[in-house]
Order: C-alpha cells, then sequence, then structure tokens
C-alpha cells in the first residue's frame, strides 16, 4: 500500500464518513480523531464501538451518523465482536463468498473507560488470539458518557465525580495504568500513542496499523471539555500542551521496535497542563503542593522509562535531536 | 434455504439414517459438523466441554469452513457470536452454567438485535456452592431473555434439535436466537444409540443462510445495535414477542418437515400415554424417559398414568399444553430449578398460569428435583404419582410445591 498523501487540500475534498449532525459535545476531540481515522480508512471499513459518548451521540435511532457499516453489542465487548466480524470475513473469504481484492479494514472505537477497564479482557483476548483489526482508544481520562467519574486512565489528582475533591481526599489517589505498554506486552505488530493535534503523526499511525496483518492500537488522547471543565475551543491546544509537558508521549512500538515520535523542544513543567483544566486546579493550592510534586515526578518517571525503552531497543530516537512531528495547520 | 425446504419437504420417504454409538456430546459435534456454521466461538466449561473439543477437531481437519474463534470468556464468544452473526454468518456456540450467567447481557443483544445464533447448552446448575452437575438453573436463568429454548430428551433429540435449531432461529418470521439444551451428563456424556442423517441430507436441511442486512455488504453500509429512545424501544421488543409467538408455529413445521426427511417427527410438547389418563406429569429434559419407564410400569398395574413432555420452553405451547391436561384429576409439574420465593418454580409457573387464563382448573402440585445433580430415580417419580393419586381421591392437594428426594 503506498503512503496516501496527507495534505489539507486533499483531504477537505474527502467525504466525512461520520456525517455531521452528531450530538457529541461541543469542542469534543472524539469526532476530530475518528474523521481521521475514517479519512485514512476509508470506505471499505467496518466499524465497531463500544458503549460510550461516541456510540450515543452517532447513533440515535432512527437516524446514524455512519457512513461506513457500523455495530455496537455491549460496553466491554467491542473487541470480541470485531472479533467476531473478522472470523466471519475470513470465512467468507476462504469459502469463495468475499472476493479478495476488496480487503475490507477493521476499525473499534472505545473509550478509555471500555478499553482500559470493562473490556480490558476482551482486547488482551482478541490481540492474542491475532485477529486484523485496529482498535483506537479514545482517551478522555474519565467515564465521561455516564457523568465524569475515574477510570484507569484517570492521572494522579484528579478530581472527579468518584474521586470528589474533599476534606480527606483530593482527587484520585493513584497515578494511570500504563495501557499502551501493556498492549505493547503482549508483542502486538504496532501500538502507538497519538494526539489530533499531531494530525499527521496520526494518520500516518492510522495507515501504518491498518496496514499490518494483526491486531494494532493506537491510543489517543481525546480532550473533553465538560469532563475535563475547560473551554469549548481549547481540545486541540489541550494535546499541544500535553506533548509538550510529556504528560502524553507521541510514540509507537513498531515490530517491537520502540520510536518516540515527538520530542518536545523544551520539556515543559506538569503545572502548565494541570492549571488550565478545573479538574486539576485544586492541585495548584499550597497546601496540595506535595500532590504537585507527585504528579510531576509521576510525569517525569514515565517519560524517562519511554526514552529508556525507546533507546533500547534500537529506536535512534533517544537523542535530544529526535524530529518534532508535523502539526500541520 | 426455502430450496432446501421445499426438496425436503419432497422426499418421497424418511433418508436412510445411519446408525451410531454416540454421547449427546459427540451427536451435537457431528450436527454441528453437518450444519457447517461460518463462524464457532466458544470457551470450554464442563459439561459442555467434549462438544467444542471434537468441533475443533473437525476444524484442524478441514471438515468444516468453520473459523473457531477460541475465546477468553464466555461473554465474549456470545459477543464475537453477535459480531459474526451480524457481519452475516452463520454463528454458533456452545456453554454451560457459569459460562451461560457469564453471557448473560449479551443474551439480550443477540435476541434484541434479532440475530439468528444457536447455542448448544449442556444444562448444569449454577455456583455456589460451585457443583459441575445437571439441572436447569442455567438455562431458566436466561428464561426470559428473548432467545427460543429447546430442550431434548435424549442423544437423538439434542443432535435432531441441534439441526432444526438452526431453521428456526433464520426463519424470516422469526430471526430470534435458540438456545438447545440437554441435560449435562444425563444426555451429553450417556452412549446411546442414535440414528444420524447422512451429510448431504443434513445439509441439504439446513440450508444457506441468506442475511436480509448484513454488516459486511459495503454498498449499502447499516448500522447495528444503535441507542433507542422511549418512542421506539418498547415497539421493537414487541416486534420481538411477536417473533417468539410465531416462533411457534415455525418449530411445529420444521419438525414435521424433520419428521417427513427422517421419520422423527416433533412438534412443542409431546403426550405420552395421556389422552386417559387421570394423573399426569409435566416435564422436559432427560428426566422423561425415566418418567415413561415409570408410566409405563404403572399402565401395566391398570393405573391410567400418564405424561407431558415440554419440548419447546420458549414459545411456551399454552394451548397445547391446556387441551393436553383438561380433565385430568391430578397434575404434577417438576422442575429442575429454583425461582427462590416464587409462587412455583418456573414450569410450573407456565402451566399455571397457561391453565388460569384460559379459565381451566386442574389440580396441579410443583416438584422440584435433581437439583445439582441429584437425578431422580423411578421409585422418586412413582412416589410422586402416588401422591397424585391420594389428592385425587381426598380432594387434598397438599403443599403447591414440593422436593423430591430430598433429605429434610
Amino acid at each position: 500500500m503506498s503512503p496516501m498523501k496527507l495534505n489539507l487540500k486533499e483531504l477537505s475534498r474527502q467525504e466525512d464518513l461520520l456525517a455531521p449532525g452528531h450530538r457529541l459535545c461541543p469542542g469534543c476531540i472524539e469526532p476530530v480523531a475518528v474523521r481521521q481515522v475514517l479519512q485514512v480508512a476509508g470506505p471499505n471499513t467496518v466499524v465497531a464501538t463500544a458503549t460510550g459518548c461516541l456510540e450515543v451521540s452517532t447513533t440515535a435511532y432512527p437516524y446514524t451518523s455512519w457512513r461506513v457499516p457500523w455495530v455496537h453489542s455491549l460496553f466491554e465487548n467491542a473487541a470480541a465482536t470485531i472479533s467476531g466480524v473478522e472470523a466471519a470475513y475470513k470465512t467468507f473469504l476462504r469459502t469463495g463468498r468475499w472476493k479478495e481484492d476488496q480487503p475490507i479494514n477493521f476499525v473499534v472505537f472505545g473509550g478509555d473507560g471500555g478499553t482500559y477497564d470493562i473490556g480490558l479482557q476482551a482486547l488482551s483476548g482478541a490481540i492474542e488470539r491475532g485477529h486484523r483489526f485496529l482498535y483506537v482508544c479514545l482517551n478522555n481520562e474519565a467515564y465521561m458518557n455516564t457523568g465524569i467519574q475515574r477510570s484507569s486512565a484517570s492521572p494522579l489528582g484528579t478530581w472527579t465525580t468518584t474521586t470528589p475533591v474533599g476534606t480527606r481526599m483530593t482527587g484520585k489517589p493513584q497515578p494511570r495504568k500504563d495501557l499502551t505498554r501493556i498492549v505493547a506486552a503482549h508483542g502486538v505488530p504496532y501500538a502507538a500513542q497519538a494526539s489530533p493535534h499531531l494530525w499527521k503523526d496520526f494518520m500516518r499511525k492510522v495507515e501504518k496499523a491498518l496496514g499490518t496483518d494483526g491486531p494494532t492500537f493506537i491510543n489517543v488522547l481525546a480532550p473533553c471539555p465538560r469532563g475535563w471543565r475547560t473551554p469549548d475551543d481549547l481540545g486541540i491546544q489541550l494535546g499541544r500542551v500535553a506533548t509538550e509537558t510529556c504528560v502524553w508521549p507521541i510514540y509507537e512500538v513498531d515490530q517491537g521496535v520502540w520510536k518516540l515520535n515527538h520530542r518536545p523542544r523544551e520539556k515543559r513543567p506538569v503545572v502548565e497542563w494541570l492549571k488550565v483544566q478545573g479538574r486539576f486546579l485544586h492541585l495548584l493550592r499550597p497546601e496540595n503542593r506535595h500532590l504537585l510534586e507527585l504528579c510531576q515526578a509521576e510525569v517525569d518517571r514515565s517519560w524517562t522509562s519511554l526514552q529508556a525503552a525507546c533507546g533500547a531497543s534500537g529506536g535512534a530516537q533517544g537523542t535530544p535531536e529526535a524530529p518534532r512531528a508535523a502539526e500541520g495547520a | 434455504m426455502a430450496v432446501a425446504a421445499v426438496k425436503a419437504r419432497g422426499s418421497p420417504r424418511p433418508a436412510e439414517g445411519i446408525a451410531a454409538s454416540l454421547s449427546g456430546s459427540l451427536a451435537v459435534a457431528e450436527a454441528m459438523r453437518q450444519t457447517n456454521p461460518d463462524v464457532v466461538a466458544a470457551y470450554p466449561i464442563t459439561p459442555s466441554t467434549i462438544m467444542v473439543e471434537k468441533f475443533s477437531e473437525f476444524v484442524a481437519n478441514g471438515q468444516v469452513d468453520t473459523e473457531f474463534v477460541a475465546v477468553e470468556s464466555e461473554h465474549s464468544a456470545m459477543s464475537a457470536c453477535i459480531g459474526a452473526a451480524a457481519a452475516g454468518a452463520r454463528a454458533q456456540t456452545v456453554t454451560s452454567s457459569q459460562g451461560l450467567a457469564y453471557m448473560w447481557e449479551a443474551l439480550y443483544v443477540a435476541s434484541g438485535t434479532r440475530l439468528p445464533i444457536v447455542l448448544h447448552c449442556a444444562n448444569r446448575t449454577l455456583s455456589a456452592p460451585i457443583n459441575i452437575h445437571c439441572d436447569h438453573s442455567d438455562t431458566m436463568g436466561a428464561r426470559d431473555s428473548g432467545w427460543v429454548q429447546l430442550y431434548a430428551e435424549n442423544t437423538q433429540e439434542a443432535y435432531d434439535n441441534a439441526l432444526m435449531a438452526v431453521r428456526i432461529a433464520e426463519h424470516p418470521e422469526v430471526m430470534l436466537p435458540v438456545l438447545h439444551s440437554q441435560d449435562g451428563y444425563t444426555i451429553t456424556h450417556s452412549v446411546e444409540r442414535v440414528e444420524l442423517l447422512p451429510d448431504d441430507v443434513a445439509r441439504q436441511f439446513v440450508g444457506e443462510y441468506r442475511p436480509r442486512y448484513p454488516l459486511l455488504d459495503l454498498k449499502a453500509p447499516v448500522t447495528v445495535g444503535p441507542i433507542v429512545s422511549p418512542t421506539y424501544y418498547f415497539e421493537m421488543k414487541r416486534q420481538a414477542v411477536e417473533a417468539m409467538e410465531r416462533a411457534a408455529e415455525v418449530i411445529h413445521n420444521i419438525g414435521q418437515e424433520f419428521g417427513r426427511m427422517s421419520g422423527r417427527y416433533y412438534g412443542l410438547s409431546e403426550e405420552y400415554r395421556l389422552e386417559d389418563a387421570e394423573v399426569a406429569l409435566v416435564l422436559l429434559g432427560a428426566t422423561v424417559g425415566t418418567a415413561r419407564v415409570v408410566v409405563d410400569q404403572l399402565r401395566s398395574q391398570g393405573m391410567r398414568a400418564g405424561l407431558l413432555k415440554v419440548r419447546s420452553f420458549r414459545p411456551f405451547p399454552g394451548d397445547e399444553v391446556v387441551q393436553a391436561l383438561a380433565g385430568k384429576a391430578a397434575v404434577a409439574v417438576l422442575d429442575r430449578s429454583l425461582a427462590y420465593g416464587a409462587a412455583g418454580n418456573p414450569l410450573f409457573q407456565d402451566v399455571c398460569s397457561a391453565l388460569y387464563v384460559r379459565g381451566m382448573h386442574v389440580p396441579l402440585v410443583n416438584y422440584v428435583y435433581g437439583i445439582g445433580g441429584r437425578e431422580a430415580m423411578p421409585n422418586d417419580l412413582l412416589q410422586v404419582f402416588k401422591e397424585l393419586y391420594r389428592a385425587a381421591d381426598s380432594g387434598q392437594a397438599g403443599p403447591a410445591v414440593r422436593y423430591l428426594a430430598l433429605r429434610e
């Protein structure tokens, strides 16, 4: 598959496979990420979606925003559902009921709740069995569809409605789970982290994943104005801050080779990430200084560990001169 | 599918059966091989495991075209079947007990999405305490999940039902999943003489599945599993209820078509020496076989005993049951599962309701038997008949719910 041309003029002429008129919140980054995926995947794509914001907001019967075949069955089983779809496709190919020259892309969208938590078993199983699918986790770092409850993707200290800030508790006591590394540990042919503000990087990753024969995974940061307590127009900017503070590193594990795809010119302090979001403001109070330090330490720890992984496995990106992924517009 | 049906109907005489000695599990696996599903997704659990082991051998030896998905849980087994069936495939799974319980929420998705999945269940009780033996707690737990439920009496029926289930599920008037039950161990592990259909006859009977709205039709993209508001939800559920009601006639017709082909005819229920009986049992599953022996024994002593076997528990053949039980002096409904705190146990509830809404009164008692694998022996069933006669003679039914062969 020759790499597709990624220029905005060309892309703007493509038909949107996620139709406008859906009911996602203003400023939600999920549809941005979904469109970026579908622009690469194209119409020969079957999408499975876990229960969540995307599912409820794009399929209010009798309407649908999906111009590609789409299936939803439950919250925790999107990876198992796509396993069945892909298995059916394999049988159809084998028995001549499907032409080999018209391959189908199988894409899953799940939120962090449906992926990090309740759907982790199904995802792990589907990966281990080696189905050919791309799983895209739209990670907004909490259960937003049910009204901002903590997930295992919520960072240390996050305010959510189940980790409220009170007199004894100051947000989520635990750091988040590193799901991308967990998926990579399955030995998948391709796993990556991305952010829609680095759209070229993200779309290249989608292209690479869809060109891979086997299970692939991309964890995308999807800022949520409602749950993060941020202005509606800040979503793309938040992605930038997340990468510049190394809160959300942009990297890939391609056939076991770890590679940093974007290195900030200067690693910014985590406070720059925290101070623009209502969900973290309590961390800036003087009495919570120790928590702020813990947050920074957690980011530093995982950043150092990631750099080591990228350096150690031969990805020549462990130097300060590593390239910056193009942000495009 | 329709073509195959017509051809089978046109067969001049029953096909030559192939006699074999098989356990229920192996017989069902044979039916699965002949059906050649597009996708089988399953997870091992006692006592259903042998079916899936045997089927895996068919896959490994290229005897089927099936894509076998060895999932990491029963939840994923049903989910993968849902994905496969939505894609337009013929999908099946196999499970028991906790496995079926673990599938529970996905069972509703299968029926609510009107996907004709077939599930072969080897009945086993539910934990706790953990126990691997038979009762019907697992499938009765799925009673209201929108699945057609068939119960087999023996290995032959397990094989026959496994083939008919596919036709029932995929019938355009039904389009509901079918749960095909057989008592764990009693049927799944007991070797009996069974007559198999020749492969070509079985394949022709099952026919081809032509899905109406397959997900894999890229030219006509469909959205499967949308969110539905109160404006439409109730009507959708009512449609599924109507499909379940229509399934009654479909089950009957397919049972007759199967009979013309094999010599073995099936309805939704079956009467045994019931017509002139004074006292009768109503039951389902493998214990029917034991009850037949007991009925014969009583008949040989001049007592007019009979039984009614329920083959299709969902849809429940209320009219047939009422007609069959009309005028009996006393009837015992035997349940192999518990409905804690209810007015009676699952089969009893249905029999009671069927009678009551038709303005019919028959003295009824409910016996719970065989929980956790304690088999009902002929003497236990003789005891039931004895108590029925006592009730009929005295006009005193006694306690409505009783427990058979239980230390109290």
